[in-house]
């Protein structure tokens, strides 16, 4: 069995060497005119492909193995994360760490370093808010950008037109985007899966090359510049008070939504989205109205690329177009489905480990979205769950006699 | 039986282009029966159920329900499955489709979901009425889950499930949502000797302890003879014939439907 396995990583890297042969081996020297043959580097390719494909050979077999004990024990495999997340002695001490940690670390750390951890947060936002469409409800969601455009976009119009401060726009912005979610819902009700993914993804170009072409409207691909940063009972900051603020208000906002999302998953409302998500017939025949539930998941989801939106266009008080490409929808989804779909902690966790991630990757360079590729294949062969997989909640129940 | 039918089907018909796939058919069931609908494959009687559960909207006829609560009858064609469910009829899937990475006790308390009333508010806020209406939905789930026999399962995932409970938590289900009447699409499909034994005890048991009156397709001659207060059969989309199992088994239409031709010995 092992020879077996060792002889087809050994077939692979064969197949490697002599497919990168052309390229990695013979170097046409123009200058002499001469070709050069690096045979090291047909060595490094033989050694690294045998390494490469008999590391992903063993951990397939390992995950394999573990499925097959999952069936014949008919007992669900527990993850660490799982146990972790369940054993109280570890959630409270974390907890705590981490609220220290949070407290402290505008304090400690740049300014720099500050401003990613706000960005890393508003991806927080934007992550539950999609998680809501995507993890929950199963609607797959290519457009989410476009909510965070009318949210980043309706405060600073409001603002440049009529004044509007940042307070005040953050509800309107938020009550615009979910007025868009559900515009959005609408046309899309009777589509799923594959379909559902191009319409939105439609509707997400829609919204942005609106804002890139219409120039009397949004000013075009220029952007609107001097946006003012939230305000505090008027108090006058400087730019390094203004990014504490913004950072203690993002931290305000992500508790604000975690707590709402965590309601709103664990009721009537969250037990309908999952159920949408298993099966949309049985859904509609156990007396569930597909229409509301689906528009509820919707708006409540553009509902936090709205506040998200505001709030970024607040922090960087300059916004563009470009910031609400396809990359940035896509960009989205990764955090929730590398954080775990459905799960809340898996979310936040997936939005600080892919924004602080290439940030801190950047002394790679130019490799660094092609590591943040191969982690996020790896993580989807391996842990298609996401990196903190969801508990289904169990319920207490009296014993009737 | 002077009473009016709870559920009076009139000349329904469905079309799908050219084809009927139900021409004109007519079927009755009164408060506290159990009715069964037979027929060869694609007879038409799950196109059938369809059209009563508001999955399809027939092309013509009516579907007239009176809820034994509120005896005023109603006409249901065309309205949608949900609002169909509401008013009290509550159907399994001949395919299982249940919510399978859900619990079983999860399952059940989506049956419970229209007749909740907790809003967005009401979950964020949680005030008291919505964690008394949680606490009821969750005691009323198990309740349910304990008289079908699925108690030992409550936590784990319907996926998990095995196939006979699977069926059983489908009926579950849909008696969750209260209804007045269960339309089962072929409950015991798949089921061993033992297993559709312990169904026919069940849907008996939900008939008289619940009040609940069945209509049920079925392939299994034996289970359907046994439940029966009385049947239809279909073929080609039309009623060939109804009466009680002992009528239904002498009449030579049903029996033509099924073997075919006259057989020349």
């Amino acid at each position: 069995m092992l020879v077996n396995e060792l002889k087809k990583s050994l077939f692979v890297s064969l197949w490697f060497m002599f497919l990168t042969f052309p390229i990695m081996v013979i170097q046409v020297n123009t200058v002499e005119n001469i070709i050069q043959w690096r045979w090291a580097n047909l060595f490094f390719v033989g050694v690294g492909s045998f390494v490469l494909s008999a590391l992903w050979r063993y951990l397939i077999r390992r995950k394999e193995q573990g499925i097959q004990e999952t069936e014949v024990d008919g007992v669900a495999r527990v993850t660490l994360s799982q146990r972790l997340l369940n054993n109280r002695r570890f959630t409270i001490p974390a907890l705590f760490v981490v609220s220290i940690l949070a407290l402290a670390f505008p304090f400690v750390f740049s300014l720099y370093q500050t401003n990613i951890m706000i960005t890393a947060m508003i991806y927080v936002l934007l992550g539950l808010g999609l998680n809501i469409v995507v993890g929950v409800a199963g609607l797959l969601d290519l457009g989410y950008a476009a909510f965070y455009c009318v949210g980043a976009y309706s405060y600073a119009l409001l603002n440049y037109h009529f004044g509007f401060g940042f307070w005040s726009v953050l509800g309107i912005g938020a009550g615009l985007a979910a007025l868009f979610g559900i515009i959005l819902g609408f046309p899309v009700l009777r589509l799923r899966g594959d379909y559902l993914a191009i319409v939105t993804l439609g509707f997400g170009e829609i919204i942005r090359l609106i804002m890139e072409n219409w120039n009397a409207f949004s000013f075009g691909p220029s952007g609107i510049a001097n946006i003012p940063r939230p305000g505090f009972f008027g108090v006058e900051m400087n730019i390094e008070q203004v990014t504490i603020y913004v950072y203690f208000l993002m931290i305000g906002m992500s508790l604000f939504t975690i707590f709402v999302v965590n309601r709103l998953q664990d009721s009537r409302i969250g037990r309908a989205w999952i159920a949408l998500r298993e099966d949309e017939v049985a859904c509609q025949a156990m007396g569930i109205d597909k229409r509301k539930t689906k528009l509820m998941a919707f708006a409540l989801g553009a509902t936090w690329a709205g506040f998200a939106g505001v709030i970024f266009a607040a922090k960087t008080t300059f916004i563009n177009p470009a910031s609400f490409t396809l990359w940035e929808s896509i960009n989205i989804l990764c955090v929730v489905v590398l954080g775990g779909m459905g799960s809340i902690v898996g979310v936040i966790v997936g939005a600080f480990v892919l924004i602080l991630l290439p940030e801190y990757l950047r002394f790679l360079s130019e490799y660094r979205i092609l590591a943040f590729g191969a982690v996020l294949v790896v993580m989807m062969v391996f842990r298609p769950g996401g990196i903190v997989e969801t508990v289904r909640r169990t319920y207490q129940y009296k014993e009737t006699a | 039986m002077d009473m009016e039918p709870i559920l009076d089907v009139k000349q329904l018909t469905m079309k799908f282009g050219g084809l009927r796939a139900l021409d004109k058919v007519d079927l009755d069931v009164y408060q506290g029966q159990i009715v069964a609908l037979i027929g060869p494959n694609g007879a038409g009687k799950t196109t059938f159920f369809n059209c009563i559960t508001g999955m399809y909207d027939p092309s013509g006829g009516d579907v007239l329900i009176s809820p034994p609560k509120n005896g005023r009858p109603q006409r249901i064609n065309g309205i949608k499955p949900n609002k169909v469910t509401e008013k009290g009829l509550a159907r399994t899937f001949q395919n299982i489709r249940l919510f399978h990475n859900m619990t079983v006790l999860e399952n059940v308390m989506i049956g419970c979901h229209c007749r909740m009333k907790a809003g967005i508010l009401g979950a964020v806020l949680r005030g008291a009425s919505t964690r008394r209406e949680e606490e009821a939905v969750i005691q009323k789930s198990y309740t349910i889950l304990k008289k079908i026999g699925l108690e030992k399962y409550v936590n784990d995932f319907a996926k998990n499930l095995p196939y006979g409970a699977q069926r059983r938590l489908e009926i579950a289900r849909a008696m969750a949502t209260d209804p007045f009447m269960l339309l089962l699409d072929e409950p015991a499909a798949g089921m061993n000797p033992q297993e559709t034994h312990e169904l026919d005890e069940l849907i008996i048991r939900i008939r008289d302890t619940e009040g609940i009156s069945i209509l049920l397709i079925e392939h299994d001659m034996k289970l359907v003879m046994s439940l029966s207060d009385r049947i239809f059969v279909m073929d080609y989309g039309k009623k060939i014939a109804q009466g009680t199992p002992e009528e239904i088994r002498k009449n030579p239409a049903v029996i033509k439907a099924y073997l075919g031709e006259e057989i020349d010995a």
